[in-house]
């Protein structure tokens, strides 16, 4: 196990390597100068050229990748083209924001769409069934801004029970979290139904019947943990979506999370910032794949023999 | 282990009359088991033979009631088991009744286990269910069990990957004798294992069950089994049973034209014989049986009456050799 983690970290080396790669081809070849942008439309010939060598803008393709990889690997990030602070500064103080939001977002979605899919399988073609499944279509199928804005008029303006905007107090969480949970729900509900389906017709369960066992006991002990390997990949991928989720969400509820600061930065140009967030994400992406592999591990003994 | 109190006796332990089970679907209703009948005394075992498709398993599921529903139900019929008719019983009462009073062993080893539980917990868990036991008394029994049917201890926390198909149905027929049953039903147990470790699960089969004195549906197409472990007989077709009997009776003296192309499909390596004699056609479609008996487009002696009414008698072959086929009945003039 301890090997297989290790060889997996490994692994991991190349894949955030291309990442580099992609965001610094996509930010290079964005139109758009940050030089422009900083110094703005009336700057002197002489001044963007100074600037531009000072950032090392001047240099060719690989020569600035090169350079990149070089600082990123000696945890230099660089600093802001906009605030001057260096970029560990900028997106440590925001990271926390959002990986919270992400996290109570999965929680959420799992405490929703497992016990719902649950549900469902156990109660096929019922009427709970078909409501369950015209919800979650409802889930996947509403944009979260849209939804966000309705639950912001509806709890917040309407009802007053929530604040509108923020991120201070847990009363904050509970509409944000929702909003990106909830398609989140929806399609963890399925997965876990459908898997759900497939277990209950397993031979193994009529063994368990034919042992005398108790229905909800079967469906609690035997059936539910040969029905959550599939679910586990899918929460581990909507993670990814989630922090996607976030950059949205984050702008709707004015949190001052790493989501909405991309975004700004984005406008901005403010490509060291661009890209230590993109990679700070894309390592968090693979650290979470990682948890699911070694769940996996945890749920499913075969998997835990193969990782010998 | 406590000893099993039940002796062999006259008394019938299991006597099905009439029982129909038929799966209701959108596309029609399957008639699967069709009027069967079928009795069983206390530490005997019969031998359930027939094609695939006859209704075998879904008999035993039907004495087990763990037909799927949907689409399956008893629509008639009484499963008397020790004096009490089991298709009356709650599913509160049947869940005492499985596992510990009836168990049952299935034909995929590789299918029947949970593939993320150690085998010993699996065996522990119906122990635990049906006896006043703590856990780690259960586990303990689980690990004795396994010993029984020949897996070393050191094995008990291993899963069910971690074995082959033979082993894997050892630990099936350990669940399903745990808590020593009065009947186990074994569904072709040993249909998908290798033939060498066939005739050791069968050997292993035939010392537990005269251990424990248990009874035993043993569902098979193979009437090399049911020459080897069986006492009884029942022939099965279209969802009934057409000939029931004592093994060497029936055997030397099969009477109903099924049986007698049954036992003609079989090789025989005294005779050189250039080829078999399957039986014609295939098993009616059980959504769609034919008039009369069911087996008559495949019998090469049916006669007129056969094509319009089904035999619903049986007919006393001898004292323990019954047939129903309307070839032996009186008003159609017999043998």
């Amino acid at each position: 196990m301890h090997k297989f983690i290790l060889k997996r970290l490994g692994m991991m080396l190349p894949v955030l390597v291309g990442v580099m790669f992609v965001i610094f081809t996509l930010t290079y070849i964005t139109p758009g100068d940050p030089v422009m942008m900083i110094l703005g439309d009336q700057a002197a010939q002489e001044d963007i050229v100074n600037l531009r060598a000072e950032l090392g803008l001047d240099q060719p393709f690989l020569v600035q990748f090169g350079m990149f990889v070089a600082n990123t690997m000696q945890f230099n990030f660089g600093t802001s083209f906009t605030t001057g602070r260096p970029v560990l500064e900028e997106i440590g103080f925001r990271f926390p924001t959002t990986m919270q939001l992400a996290a109570m977002s999965v929680v959420i979605s799992v405490l929703i769409g497992i016990p719902l899919g649950i549900l469902s399988a156990v109660k096929q073609y019922t009427i709970f069934d078909n409501g369950a499944t015209i919800i979650g279509l409802l889930g996947v199928s509403i944009p979260n801004f849209w939804l966000g804005m309705m639950l912001i008029i509806l709890f917040s303006v309407n009802l007053g029970w929530f604040p509108t905007t923020g991120f201070e107090t847990p009363m904050h969480w509970v509409l944000p979290s929702f909003t990106i949970g909830i398609s989140s729900a929806a399609i963890i509900m399925r997965m876990t139904r459908s898997s759900m389906l497939e277990v209950i017709r397993q031979d193994y369960i009529r063994t368990a019947r034919a042992k005398g066992q108790k229905e909800s006991k079967i469906i609690v002990s035997h059936a539910l943990k040969n029905a959550l390997i599939p679910v586990i990949t899918v929460v581990g991928l909507q993670f990814g979506l989630l922090l996607g989720g976030a950059i949205l969400t984050e702008t709707i509820y004015a949190i001052p999370g790493l989501g909405r600061f991309m975004v700004e930065s984005i406008q901005r140009r403010d490509y060291p910032i661009i890209q230590g967030g993109v990679l700070l994400l894309a390592l968090v992406f693979s650290f979470v794949n990682l948890l699911v592999d070694i769940l996996y591990a945890f749920v499913d003994p075969r998997i835990r023999s193969q990782y010998k | 282990m406590p000893e099993n109190t039940a002796q062999a006796s006259n008394e019938a332990l299991l006597d099905i009359q009439d029982l129909s089970i038929h799966y209701i679907t959108e596309d029609g209703t399957v008639r699967a088991v069709n009027n069967l009948n079928l009795s069983l005394k206390r530490g005997e075992t019969i031998g359930l033979v027939g094609e695939t498709g006859a209704g075998k398993t879904t008999t035993a599921l039907g004495i087990m009631r763990l037909v799927p529903d949907p689409p399956g139900k008893i629509v008639g019929g009484r499963i008397n088991f020790a004096g009490e008719d089991l298709t009356q019983k709650s599913d509160a009462a049947m869940r005492n009744v499985r596992g510990k009073r009836i168990s049952m062993i299935f034909q995929d080893p590789m299918t029947s286990l949970n593939p993320v539980i150690p085998v010993r917990d699996q065996i522990a868990e119906v122990i635990l269910l049906h006896e006043k036991v703590s856990a780690a008394e259960a586990l303990a029994k689980a690990e004795e069990m396994l010993l029984k049917v020949g897996i070393r201890s050191e094995r008990a926390r291993e899963y069910p990957h971690q074995f082959s198909g033979g082993m894997r149905q050892r630990v099936v027929i350990a669940i399903a004798l745990a808590c020593n049953p009065e009947l186990l039903i074994s569904d072709e147990p040993t249909t998908a294992l290798d033939v060498t470790i066939q005739a050791q699960v069968l050997e292993l089969m035939k010392n537990l069950k005269r251990e424990f004195n248990t009874s035993m549906i043993m569902i098979t197409h193979d009437l090399g089994i049911v020459a080897d472990i069986c006492d009884k007989v029942a022939i099965m077709y279209a969802g009934s049973v057409v000939e029931i009997g004592d093994k060497y009776d029936l055997f030397r003296n099969p009477k109903h034209p099924y049986t007698i192309g049954l036992f003609n499909s079989l090789p025989d390596i005294e005779k050189d014989e250039d080829s078999l004699k399957p039986i014609k056609g295939f098993m009616p479609d059980p959504m769609d049986l034919p008039s009369g008996c069911p087996f008559h487009p495949r019998c090469d002696v049916a006669k007129p009456i056969c094509m319009q009414a089904a035999p619903s008698e049986y007919v006393n072959v001898s004292e323990n050799h019954r047939v129903k086929c309307l070839l032996f009945s009186d008003t159609t003039g017999g043998e």
